[in-house]
């Protein structure tokens, strides 16, 4: 079983996320739960939502306290909530920001974290240019898919187009295709760098 | 056809395929997204013929199903929380009637405190309001007890509550099987109504009853429930027949062939347990879980038979009946005929605090070891308890309850469950 645990402010699609990624996982012909952390439907409040991925019927309904993966749609929310609680040592984590993980004072925390597991993404940037509005979550899921290769762009693209009516649809597909381009070409920076 | 949705409009799917006539909506979290999606079906004519009243309350909801049910027309509606019981009296009304109404109760909390999110509370407390009360372990079981509520409704001319978990089923994106119309259709012949308001055959329907009569309507009434223990398992296995799966029927074991400890629970929370007991079965306990389906009728003989070769029993239960303990821990006290062997009750979840696996095994643990007490409060508090308590002792003003608990919880959003 894979866990991934989505945190956000209401507002930013939070829920949709998990939910368009377990969507995206039950095209691949995999099991998927995803639940939102229920009550914090205010816009700008803290949200959670949690999405489980299995090859056999998924029976746990408890939170996700232990997240192979962490996406975190708001940079702020790093000093407000235990976002990384339970976090696996070789877990991943995805954060909405044009900043790294030292500018945001993550240096530390993130330091024995496998380094390909480790991922920012400019993903309102994207969203305001491809959707126009700062909805990052289609964004985010097209760069956790460029980096963990556990769902592909093409599922998360038939998500997009199953949630959406056509026309926000196609500029959601846009901000999620640049996304996974935008890790793609920084893993492929990294990779380079090391090599040299 | 498999489909990955939200549980609400997987439900409203299969509510539309089983051709109301009727649909009476009120919108109360966290039911609201499952007469939504049937509004949409209805508007799209996706669903015809089908007259889809927004109503002004959740008593007039029932007020209009009994009105349109007494007409001969199946009705439909949901609800939830204080829905439920501001539609009480009509509730009592539609069983006492004999019609047969289906009603999703999307569970959640009673206040006060008010709160929104899920336990039994609600449809615990109209238990024996005449209605037949079936609740879904898993999104899946929903749709199709849905299904089978319409068949079962109007085959006794008893109204059906269908409860599934409110946000952890309504609110969950999970993969259902969704029949077709035509599988719908062999199994649910259309509604043969036992009585009909028709303004060429006059009759009336409500009449006052005095005390010459009163007595045998109710006893009538529980017959007809009492019938419903027979029938229910024939048309689970009927539906398994036709649809392919298990879905419904009085109660589910799992793994209590040779259990010494059996966990009786109801609705969602069973996968979570299911979870639990198989880790503990790898470790050499000896566990099994029986799962209600039907809380009403209460199957009283097919429980004690399931739970004849247990040591012990934990009833895990998302309601409380203040001042006695667990209410589903009473009524399988009661299966046992006066000699229960140990009973315990977990009162859990209450107000939506999380269950998890690991709250689970310690007292699943504990009560195989002999050391569980008699009622024990799943993850409570402890320390937030004293210091309300030592808040009383100190003063007589000690002021309302929940707004000191919270100051003394401080801000939440840092928690992650």
């Amino acid at each position: 079983m894979f866990e991934i645990r989505i945190h956000g402010r209401g507002g930013q699609g939070v829920v949709t996320a998990a939910e368009m990624l377990s969507v995206a996982a039950f095209l691949e012909g995999r099991y998927a739960l995803a639940f939102p952390s229920f009550g914090s439907e205010r816009t700008g409040a803290p949200v959670v939502a949690y999405c489980r991925l299995d090859d056999r019927e998924i029976r746990l309904r408890e939170p996700i306290l232990k997240p192979g993966a962490v996406i975190i749609q708001d940079p702020t929310l790093l000093h407000q909530v235990d976002v990384f609680g339970g976090l696996l040592k070789d877990g991943y984590i995805l954060i909405n920001t044009a900043r790294t993980f030292g500018a945001l004072g993550l240096a530390e925390f993130v330091k024995d974290f496998p380094p390909s597991h480790l991922l920012t993404v400019p993903a309102t940037e994207i969203a305001m240019k491809r959707i126009g509005r700062p909805v990052p979550n289609a964004a985010l899921l097209g760069a956790f898919a460029a980096a963990t290769g556990i769902i592909s762009l093409e599922s998360v693209h038939k998500a997009i187009r199953e949630k959406f009516p056509a026309k926000i649809a196609e500029a959601n597909v846009l901000a999620a295709a640049d996304a996974f381009e935008h890790v793609r070409h920084e893993a492929g920076a990294t990779e380079h760098a090391q090599a040299d | 056809m498999l489909k990955q949705i939200e549980g609400s409009q997987a439900v409203a799917e299969a509510i539309a395929l089983c051709r109301p006539e009727v649909i009476c909506a009120y919108p109360i979290s966290p039911q609201t997204h499952i007469v939504e999606g049937l509004g949409e079906l209805v508007k799209a004519g996706h669903l015809a013929p089908c007259e889809f009243i927004n109503v002004e309350s959740e008593f007039a909801a029932m007020s209009v199903a009994i009105g349109a049910s007494a007409a001969g027309a199946r009705a439909y509606t949901a609800t939830a929380s204080q829905g439920l019981l501001f539609m009480a009296e009509a509730v009592f009304n539609a069983a006492g009637l004999g019609l047969p109404i289906v009603m999703t109760v999307a569970n959640r909390a009673i206040g006060a405190p008010i709160n929104i999110w899920n336990d039994h509370t609600d449809a615990m407390s109209q238990r024996d309001c005449g209605w037949i009360l079936l609740f879904a372990e898993t999104n899946q079981e929903a749709l199709d007890l849905h299904i089978q509520a319409f068949r079962l409704a109007e085959a006794l001319s008893l109204p059906v509550m269908v409860c599934m978990d409110g946000f952890i089923l309504t609110h969950a994106y999970e993969r259902v099987d969704m029949p077709s119309q035509e599988q719908v259709d062999a199994f649910l012949p259309p509604f043969d109504p036992r009585q009909r308001l028709d303004p060429a055959k006059p009759l009336s329907i409500g009449a006052m009853v005095g005390p010459e009569a009163f007595m045998e309507v109710r006893y009538l009434e529980h017959v007809r429930q009492m019938r419903a223990l027979e029938l229910i398992p024939g048309w689970a296995e009927e539906f398994r027949e036709a649809f392919g799966r298990d879905s419904g029927g009085l109660m589910r074991t799992y793994r209590t062939q040779d259990a010494d400890t059996i966990v009786v629970a109801l609705g969602s929370v069973l996968g979570t347990i299911k979870e639990t007991v198989d880790a503990m079965r790898d470790k050499g306990e000896r566990i099994g879980v029986l799962g209600i389906t039907c809380f009403r009728p209460w199957p009283s003989a097919a429980v004690r038979a399931a739970l004849a070769r247990a040591k012990r029993i934990v009833v895990l239960e998302k309601s409380i009946a203040v001042g006695l303990g667990g209410i589903v821990a009473a009524n399988v006290r009661a299966s046992f005929g006066g000699h229960p062997d140990v009973v315990h009750t977990v009162v859990a979840g209450l107000g939506g605090r999380s269950i998890t696996r690991e709250s689970l095994a310690r007292v699943f643990t504990a009560a195989s070891h002999g050391t569980l007490a008699p009622l024990t409060f799943l993850d409570l508090d402890h320390g937030l308890v004293e210091r309300a308590l030592a808040r009383e002792r100190q003063t007589p003003h000690s002021g309302p309850v929940a707004e000191g608990l919270l100051r003394d919880v401080g801000v939440v959003a840092a928690k992650i469950s």
